[in-house]
């Protein structure tokens, strides 16, 4: 690296005298040599966020594009473009923008729709990443903070959603945004206030869908960028958390340096994402705005569907009973109140603050940076499952119009299904789920005490047959294995212990010698040993260093 | 400093560099670390960032046939992508030029169905090539090196000298003691946080003048519209039918709350007829009239079940019974759809007797109040 090449003398070569004049200039040497180094856990869940973190990136350029051709008015005008079945058709300007960009821009449906898909798949990703910090514990202390900007963030990616597919105003978003005014409208006492606030006056007038752009272009992605920049901060000034094994501590990250393994592979991943939004964008139709038609408020379609992240909301409205609250003076909560504003917002609320109820409940206030194997926190993950139970249940409930079509279901008993398994299937799952933990906890022990099912069957000289088994370590007089559960993966198949060689390279034909495998793998043996007994004497591996002891091993005193 | 100085003494200031912070140039000179090769000078800087390589796996040996066969697929999956990307770019500017047209017109050639999806194809799949050959690359290609890196406490050397930095610095502005000026500072804090969010106040509108969530365009006389704005007879409906009608002023039939259906009932449906409290006069021979807007959440009730009269909402299932006043036999609907009276005007068509009596769509807090 030329940066940090500091001979005496100048820099022989072009780049590293370009480079010195840059370091001269900014002083980045240091901070980015730091950069570089940077370790990184190397588990496949810790790119879950990254995924996000990218289908972001995804949104802000292919939204930038969009923006070219949108035009955010609800004027009414004449179509008169190239998509003949709507010619003539009276619809706002914002929807015929929409169909322009659609069907006159060369290559505009393409980025519309893998705007779409990046949409959905940016909050896929974020629950999927929020669903691996919940149950591996990964909230606790010292990162709570973390945890609710990441969930702040969520709800953020729901807003953005919601005014994004409200923008093309076309007769399935303009069904959505009538439940938006009723939901507005349900808040008790400052409902109509709310309502003439955020639509200018009744429903729907002509100033919704403007307000809706600026709030999804500028307002919530700006806010959206602030707090992803402040979780990345945090993440990098706290350090990621690992899942326990060998070598692993509370005092350090085992993993790859950033450079060059850690960015080959997260680039390798963004390209990725890209690549599959890309693909979806242009082969899997998404949203075909033109087949729903212009908003009318006096027309809809049956299977009214949001996108899938909305479908909970949807699901819980549909269940929630027919209970209107009257009040003294002729003052009413409308029923709608309950499931939208009061179920979501305890929901997320509860979400946010589950690390302080956790550590609460538990008192346990100390800093962890290693993370717990889910089967080793039954009641948290017991609790996790109940909570992903419910929301499934009211999820399926919001398309249960779609279901009881297809599958020929009465569409009553799909509403009853939901409204008692969304009260019986979530405590069942708790009570499940525990058992689960402890049973596996349980083998884990079985195995550590009595080693590995070998399937090899044996007959004792009295007749008895029993099951050879393989300790994982030293054993005392009875047989039983000493060692004690670290809260990491116990291997439990003879292949994981080695028990079978690696497989020769080589897809047609093998590409290496079977007996060069051989003595590799026996020099790594002797090198896992030689490790075990002396961590000084490790050398890097290269056949260049030739068995020399290697000065890498550890800091050493500063020479003078 | 690596630069020469032309003119010294122009700055004032000493050629000489400051004392130094203790950092890895004291330790280390210029030609120690000169005599270090790349690698050693690598592990020295990571060291110093509380870095510690573990252990290296070493790529595949150069010039083994493993190295070759491992640079010929991560070669093959960049050159895919170029590929890839070159077809994207054929099909983007070709089209129209020395390929079909793509612009989709019904009835028009089948590459104008095929141009997104093929350069989404392509697009999607040079992308995908990228980041294969890249997976690739790092896994086949790169040694595989194990690191641990140190995790570091906050340092109780910083939190004491930095909380005596603030605390000296809040002692030398001495407000722990000016009592008054501090509590005029609160205060002015208020009331300019205040002052900033006050222009959110032009979105305030009162919702309650002129009643307009609880009145529509309908009124006496006011004749049911078809969409197409042609006016209805009694005898223009089959039994068991229902037709969406709006009412006959401008725009009409975009308002958002006027909508109403006009149901022809089936003889032994009006038999059966219970109409609500008072409103049995609003019907009109074997025609009844309800608002359209759901008084769950406002979307249109639009599936009308003629067998058991029921009307459906498409959005969160509430069921009305049109034969019993249209109330709410299922889902979380609350109310019945309000009814329009109807009768016929002189030319025999279809008019609204009044407005509804009551307000249509959601529910809202002080709905029973206006």
């Amino acid at each position: 690296m030329a940066t940090t090449t500091a001979a005496p003398g100048a820099p022989t070569t072009k780049i590293g005298q370009a480079a010195l004049e840059v370091d001269d200039r900014l002083i980045v040497a240091g901070p980015l040599r730091r950069t570089l180094n940077k370790v990184f856990p190397d588990h496949w869940s810790f790119l879950l966020g990254e995924i996000a973190l990218y289908a972001f990136m995804i949104l802000l350029v292919s939204g930038t594009y969009l923006t070219f051709f949108y035009d955010a008015s609800m004027e009414e005008v004449v179509y008169e473009g190239v998509y003949a079945p709507l010619r003539g058709v009276e619809m706002s300007a914002a929807y015929e923008s929409t169909l322009g960009l659609s069907f006159d821009v060369r290559g505009g449906l393409l980025i519309r729709q893998i705007h779409h898909w990046a949409a959905l798949l940016f909050v896929a990703a974020i629950v999927i990443h929020l669903i691996r910090i919940f149950f591996t514990g990964a909230f606790r202390r010292p990162r709570e903070t973390n945890w609710l900007i990441g969930v702040v963030l969520l709800v953020l990616a729901l807003l953005m959603g919601v005014t994004g597919y409200s923008l093309p105003d076309d007769l399935l978003s303009g069904t959505g945004l009538r439940i938006i005014s009723a939901i507005i409208l349900s808040l008790p006492v400052i409902g109509t206030w709310a309502h003439w606030a955020v639509f200018n006056g009744d429903y729907v007038g002509t100033e919704i869908i403007g307000r809706f752009y600026i709030a999804h272009v500028l307002i919530i992605p700006a806010i959206l960028l602030a707090l992803i920049a402040a979780h990345l901060l945090i993440l990098v000034k706290q350090k990621h958390t690992q899942f326990p094994g060998a070598g692993r501590t509370e005092h350090n990250v085992v993993g790859n340096r950033l450079f060059p393994t850690f960015a080959g592979k997260a680039t390798a991943l963004l390209f990725i994402v890209f690549g599959l939004c890309a693909a979806l964008g242009g082969l899997v139709q998404i949203n075909p705005i033109w087949l729903w038609g212009p908003y009318n408020p006096a027309q809809v379609s049956a299977g009214s569907q949001p996108d899938w992240y909305i479908g909970f909301l949807d699901g819980s409205t549909r269940l929630f009973p027919a209970w209107d609250i009257n009040l003294p003076g002729d003052y009413t909560i409308p029923a709608l109140f309950w499931p939208t504003v009061v179920g979501a917002g305890l929901m997320f609320t509860v979400l946010a603050l589950y690390p302080m109820i956790e550590r609460k409940l538990t008192g346990d206030t100390a800093s962890h940076h290693l993370l717990q194997r889910p089967r080793d926190v039954p009641v948290r993950t017991a609790v996790g499952a109940m909570a992903l139970t419910f929301y499934v249940v009211l999820w399926i409930s919001g398309g249960n119009d779609v279901i009881a079509d297809k599958f020929d279901i009465s569409l009553n008993a799909m509403t009853w299904f939901g409204r008692i398994g969304c009260l019986v299937l979530p405590p069942f799952a708790y009570w499940m789920t525990y058992r689960l933990c402890l049973g596996l906890q349980r083998h884990d022990r079985e195995v550590l005490e009595h080693g590995i099912e070998t399937g090899v069957i044996r007959r004792l000289p009295s007749g008895e047959f029993i099951e050879v088994h393989q300790p994982l370590g030293p054993v005392d007089e009875h047989g039983h294995g000493q060692l004690a559960y670290g809260g990491a993966s116990v291997p439990k198949k003879m292949n994981q212990v080695g028990g079978a060689r690696r497989a020769i390279k080589g897809f047609f034909k093998p590409i290496e010698e079977p007996a060069e495998v051989q003595r590799q793998a026996e020099l790594e043996a002797r090198g896992l040993e030689a490790e075990q007994s002396d961590r000084q004497t490790i050398s890097s591996g290269r056949p260049s260093e030739g068995g020399r002891p290697s000065e890498g091993g550890r800091p050493q005193a500063p020479r003078d | 400093m690596s630069t020469t100085d032309k003119n010294p003494g122009s700055a004032g200031g000493d050629r000489a560099s400051g004392p130094s912070h203790g950092g890895p140039d004291d330790e280390y000179t210029p030609a120690q670390l000169a005599a270090m090769d790349r690698t050693e000078l690598d592990r020295l800087g990571a060291r110093y960032d509380g870095v510690e390589v573990l252990h290296v796996e070493p790529g595949p040996v150069p010039g083994s046939a493993l190295e070759k066969q491992a640079t010929r697929q991560v070669t093959m999956w960049f050159a895919l992508a170029g590929v890839f990307a070159v077809a994207f770019l054929v099909v983007y500017a070709g089209s129209g030029w020395f390929l079909p047209d793509w612009e989709w017109e019904v009835g028009a050639a089948p590459w104008s169905a095929l141009f997104t999806p093929l350069l989404g194809l392509a697009m999607g799949l040079s992308l995908l090539c990228i980041g294969i050959g890249l997976v690739q690359y790092v896994k086949k290609l790169l040694p595989h090196e194990t690191a641990v890196q140190d995790k570091h406490d906050g340092s109780h050397f910083d939190r004491v000298t930095t909380g005596a930095t603030l605390m000296s610095g809040l002692d030398k502005s001495g407000l722990p003691r000016r009592k008054l000026l501090l509590g005029t500072i609160g205060g002015m804090g208020v009331a300019f946080g205040a002052m900033l969010i006050a222009p959110l106040g032009g979105l305030i509108k009162n919702p309650n003048t002129g009643n307009p969530l609880g009145t529509t365009s309908w009124a006496e006389g006011v004749r049911l519209l078809r969409d197409d704005g042609t006016p209805i007879r009694p005898g223009d409906q089959q039994p068991g039918s229902l037709e969406t009608v709006f009412p006959a002023v401008a725009g009409g039939n975009f308002q958002a709350d006027a909508a109403t259906m006009l149901i022809r009932l089936r003889p032994e449906q009006q038999l059966s007829e219970e109409p609500r409290e008072g409103q049995a006069d609003f019907s009109y021979g074997d025609y009844v009239a309800y608002s359209k807007i759901c008084t769950h959440a406002g979307c249109p009730v639009g599936l009308y079940e003629q067998e058991t009269g029921r009307i459906l909402c498409p959005c969160h299932q509430s069921q009305f019974l049109v034969t019993q006043g249209a109330k709410p036999v299922f889902g979380p609907a609350t109310r019945p759809l309000p009814q329009l009276p109807i009768t016929v005007d002189d030319e025999g068509y279809f008019v609204a007797r009044s407005d509804y009596i009551e307000a249509v769509g959601p529910t809202y807090w002080n709905r029973e109040r206006i």
